[in-house]
């Protein structure tokens, strides 16, 4: 027996339609910043799931020109220095169309370094001004690999520029790695929602 | 017909949850080619309000009727009426021809949008192949489209053939600088129809 609904089949031949979702991506937690600034996951990041996704929507911040960053940490420490070694680069275009592009962030990255990892750069604090995007981490909870990671975002930067940032790396542990902390280079995170799922 | 479970909505008016936060909102398959492929809030069961705060459409054999096109998007503030949001985006660009006598990473300064109100570029200027068994395939992210505070960013990734035999990588983003909020989108091919293709919208939450 099918099952059709309002014109659409959503079950037929023992088989769920491809167009229905089935749960591969789950919610585990949500925060909104209120002029935060610092948003830790400190939960809910276990063996459970190999992925996880951090989605970013509309971040602003309070201080303009700045960046968001990352850490992480192990068991329930909460220094966030783990060791990275990561990679940045970044298209641009600026509203007047006369300065476009693409580059590398050589001083964005990070060679076995401890600091916060960069994930956008130079994002705007204009009312209107926000950067969206994603982060992933992969397999956090590995104890024989490091732990690799792959960030994007849309953002509007501070000159008036649209850039689409690219940030990848490792933490170099063999350590589950248990928290996240995000937080801008300087100033607070005005407001913006970070959700975190698993992915199964 | 819809199917309530121990007070839960399985599923209800086409819409069906299984516990995902990736909701199914619309699927549109073409039949017969057509100038554009649209989602417009509060028709044929789009939502593209405040419902979710990111929205994700994914592309499926774009297969357009005219040899080397672009595929494209715009926005609107008015359900559709007028489409043309000023947008502002990159776009980078990889491509290996099936020769192997062409191949490159960088910046498509054609392919950007510096506060336009004209079709942005998904797959590059009049590349995209009309071939028999070439297309695109892709998706594109928008970010929270019914916010009145903020501009709306979006994140694309696409992946098609060019008319004269390469592969092409490009990711696309930027933002829709409006705060108003955008509750229509269309996309299309800049000469000629949409022959066929797959566009499914998905919420999620």
């Amino acid at each position: 027996m099918g099952v059709i609904s309002n014109g659409t089949t959503l079950l037929d031949a023992g088989a769920i339609d491809s167009g229905i979702a089935t749960g591969a991506m789950t919610l585990i937690s949500s925060i909104t910043a209120s002029n935060s600034s610092t948003i830790d996951f400190t939960s809910g990041i276990t063996s459970t799931y190999k992925e996880y996704l951090f989605t970013f929507n509309n971040i602003h911040c309070n201080t303009n020109d700045k960046d968001l960053t990352f850490q992480t940490d192990t068991g329930t420490n909460t220094n966030y220095n783990i060791t990275c070694t990561s990679t940045g680069f970044r298209p641009y275009v600026n509203e007047a169309g006369n300065s476009s592009g693409v580059s590398y962030l050589s001083g964005q990255d990070q060679e076995q370094g401890t600091g916060f990892q960069q994930i956008t750069q130079r994002l705007g604090s204009d009312n209107d001004q926000v950067g969206s995007g994603h982060l992933r981490i992969y397999d956090p909870s590995n104890t024989t690999f490091v732990k690799h990671f792959i960030s994007r975002f849309s953002i509007y930067e501070a000159g008036d520029f649209a850039e689409d940032d690219f940030f990848s790396g490792f933490f170099d542990t063999t350590t589950a790695l248990t928290r996240f902390r995000f937080k801008m280079t300087s100033g607070a995170i005005g407001s913006g929602t970070i959700k975190l799922y698993g992915i199964s | 017909m819809g199917l309530i479970s121990n007070g839960t909505t399985v599923f209800d008016a086409g819409v069906m949850s299984l516990g995902g936060q990736m909701t199914f909102i619309k699927k549109i398959a073409l039949s017969s080619a057509a100038g554009d492929i649209s989602f417009v809030n509060g028709a044929s069961g789009v939502v593209l309000d405040n419902t979710y705060e990111e929205y994700v459409f994914f592309f499926h054999g774009i297969h357009p009727a005219t040899d080397g096109v672009t595929f494209s998007f715009q926005t609107s503030i008015n359900t559709g009426s007028a489409y043309g949001v000023h947008t502002t985006s990159t776009y980078l660009n990889a491509y290996h021809n099936e020769g192997n006598t062409g191949a490159a990473l960088g910046y498509e300064g054609t392919g950007d949008a510096a506060q336009s109100t004209g079709e942005i570029p998904l797959i590059r200027e009049e590349k995209l192949s009309a071939d028999n068994d070439h297309h695109g395939v892709g998706y594109l992210h928008l970010f929270n489209p019914a916010s009145t505070t903020f501009v709306k960013n979006f994140i694309s990734r696409t992946q098609a053939n060019h008319a004269a035999e390469y592969s092409m990588d490009s990711y696309i983003a930027g933002y829709v600088n409006t705060t108003s909020a955008v509750d229509a989108i269309r996309f299309k091919v800049n000469s000629g129809n949409i022959d066929a293709g797959t566009i499914t919208m998905y919420g999620i939450a």
